[in-house]
């Protein structure tokens, strides 16, 4: 029996919603760009981005453009959703080497489940979603375009 | 220092369904419900209720509410002085009668009810994250396809695993000794007895959780009365004190498994170090005297985790201690969810937890823990507020 490969959720059924501090995230997607907010003041990072730093309440934030890279620190793989009973998924929760302090989550795709390992490195790729937006993905690093 | 200055008089239930099967009652109804049998069991009339103290937003799970006006109208409460809720979910069941307690002792109300009525005929549990609405927020969640709560603590689950080298078998142990405390109960959903192969057997919803790792999805209603000590010494039943109770929690948790930013010492916790510390300060007690713990089970890993956190164990050794078979009833040196619990009794989103607390300080529990005399009682793991309550007897 073939291995299912992991896949993510099909792109015209992922809806997202933004506000005034989360769109320039959004934006930079659609550019196939991942940024972080960093404070202005003091440098912190957080995601998701919320109008002010945990640190020092600053308002001010900067958009830092990441590198794409990530490591994996912790993942499940879901077997089915609603109205997908075969889907396969490998959601991941990804510290970001050029982002310390803030996490993104999100999928690794095409990957045998049973290969993924906490501290793997993966890098982004990105998705159409619903209304024209783009999702950041990941996939292991090294695996290229291949497989998206 | 150990106040004991309120104490829980009425617990009341309706019976338990399968997910959807208490239709065609409606949630009024089914709160309403319970709320007279607690009434009943207090030895009170319905309408010496003065104070709502709920928690979940008073949600009545999933998609529906509970209002107090209704409850007022239809049961003829005539007055009451206190109407709050706790934020977020079901972190804050046990919290509920903090609530309640802070509502006596400032004297804004005299006889409090709390009360929960779930049911999932339109929105179930499980795919309760996977329905939501995309908010600015949840958009930097929902994409990646977690579709329930046990989606997302099973990423929490295995950092536990990798960080502490806690096995499966912890998990099982959890499910396998609920079911044993479920087999007597006649109310209880889940009776027949699970073995290791049914365990290993079971299918994997989202790895490594397992469908036996998942608790139940049910319908029923659970009511609980606090009033004042004072009060509580002439009513029906022996009072319960409230010896110490607690709700809130440590930003480091905070929006917990709702956003995975934990830093790395709560990631794989319950996040309820904090409630811990407040409520044995408070209590004056330490793990060590707690005789019957009532520790939310939403997810069999939860618990193990909740054993670290209230100090039942180290930091990490969760598994083992589960393992070498001390949460057992029979045997075990702290019996834990002696009512078959949400993984196999019934969920009622955290009050059969309060209930039985209540149950086991009263000495009238199914599964009664010879001579206890202090009870842990837990709301949670999630999105903050979390809670604890510690129950003592009369």
């Amino acid at each position: 029996m073939a291995t299912t490969l992991s896949t993510a959720l099909p792109g015209e059924q992922v809806t997202i919603t933004t506000d005034v501090h989360t769109e320039p995230f959004w934006q930079a997607a659609k550019e196939e760009r991942l940024v972080a907010p960093a404070c202005s003041a003091c440098g912190t990072f957080r995601l998701p981005p919320t109008p002010f730093c945990p640190k020092c309440q600053s308002t001010d934030k900067r958009w830092v453009e990441l590198s794409g890279r990530a490591e994996i620190y912790s993942f499940s793989i879901v077997r089915g959703f609603p109205g997908l009973p075969e889907i396969v998924i490998v959601p991941v929760v990804l510290d970001l080497p050029d982002a310390p302090g803030a996490r993104l989550v999100s999928d690794v795709v095409g990957v045998d489940p049973a290969d993924v390992r906490i501290g793997d490195q993966v890098e982004v790729f990105f998705s159409p979603i619903a209304d024209g937006w783009k999702l950041p993905l990941f996939r292991p690093v090294g695996m290229g375009a291949a497989r998206s | 220092m150990t106040r004991r200055d309120t104490a829980i008089v009425g617990v009341g239930a309706t019976d338990y369904y399968r997910r959807g099967r208490s239709a065609p009652q409606t949630i009024t109804e089914l709160a309403g419900k319970a709320i007279l049998a607690a009434c009943e069991d207090a030895g009170l009339a319905v309408a010496d209720i003065d104070g709502f103290a709920y928690y979940s937003m008073a949600g009545g799970g999933y998609g529906m509410s509970m209002d107090t006006a209704d409850l007022m109208d239809t049961l003829g409460i005539p007055e009451v002085t206190f109407s709050a809720t706790l934020t977020s979910g079901g972190g804050g069941a046990a919290g509920s009668v903090d609530l309640a307690r802070a509502a006596i002792v400032s004297g804004q109300a005299n006889v409090v009810v709390s009360v929960m009525a779930v049911q999932q005929a339109r929105q179930r549990l499980g795919g309760v994250f996977a329905a939501m609405t995309p908010n600015p927020l949840n958009s930097f969640l929902q994409p990646a396809g977690l579709a329930g709560p046990g989606h997302l603590m099973s990423v929490l689950v295995r950092r536990h695993m990798h960080d502490y080298g806690t096995r499966r078998e912890a998990f099982a142990e959890v499910a396998i000794s609920q079911r044993l405390n479920a087999a007597n109960r006649p109310k209880a959903i889940m009776r027949d007895p699970i073995t290791p192969d049914d365990y290993f057997g079971a299918r994997m919803i989202a790895d490594p959780l397992c469908l036996l790792d998942f608790c139940l999805e049910t319908d029923g209603a659970v009511a609980v009365i606090t009033t004042s000590a004072d009060r509580a010494k002439d009513l029906r039943q022996a009072p319960v004190p409230v010896v110490a109770s607690a709700h809130g929690g440590h930003r480091d948790w905070g929006r917990a498994f709702a956003g995975m930013q934990m830093p790395h010492e709560t990631f794989a916790s319950s996040g309820h170090a904090a409630i811990a510390k407040h409520l044995f300060g408070r209590a004056g007690v330490g793990p060590e005297d707690i005789d019957v713990a009532l520790l939310y089970d939403h997810f069999s890993a939860m618990v193990v985790m909740q054993l670290e956190d209230y100090g039942f164990c180290k930091k990490g050794e969760g598994g083992p201690f589960v393992e070498s078979g001390a949460i057992r009833y029979d045997g075990g040196s702290l019996p834990v969810n002696t009512h078959g619990g949400q993984l196999s009794e019934a969920y009622i989103i955290g009050m059969t937890h309060i209930k039985e607390g209540v149950e086991q300080m009263r000495g009238t529990a199914i599964n009664q823990v010879a001579g206890a005399e202090l009870a842990l009682v837990t709301g949670g793991p999630a999105t903050l507020p979390v809670s604890g309550l510690i129950l003592g007897r009369a």
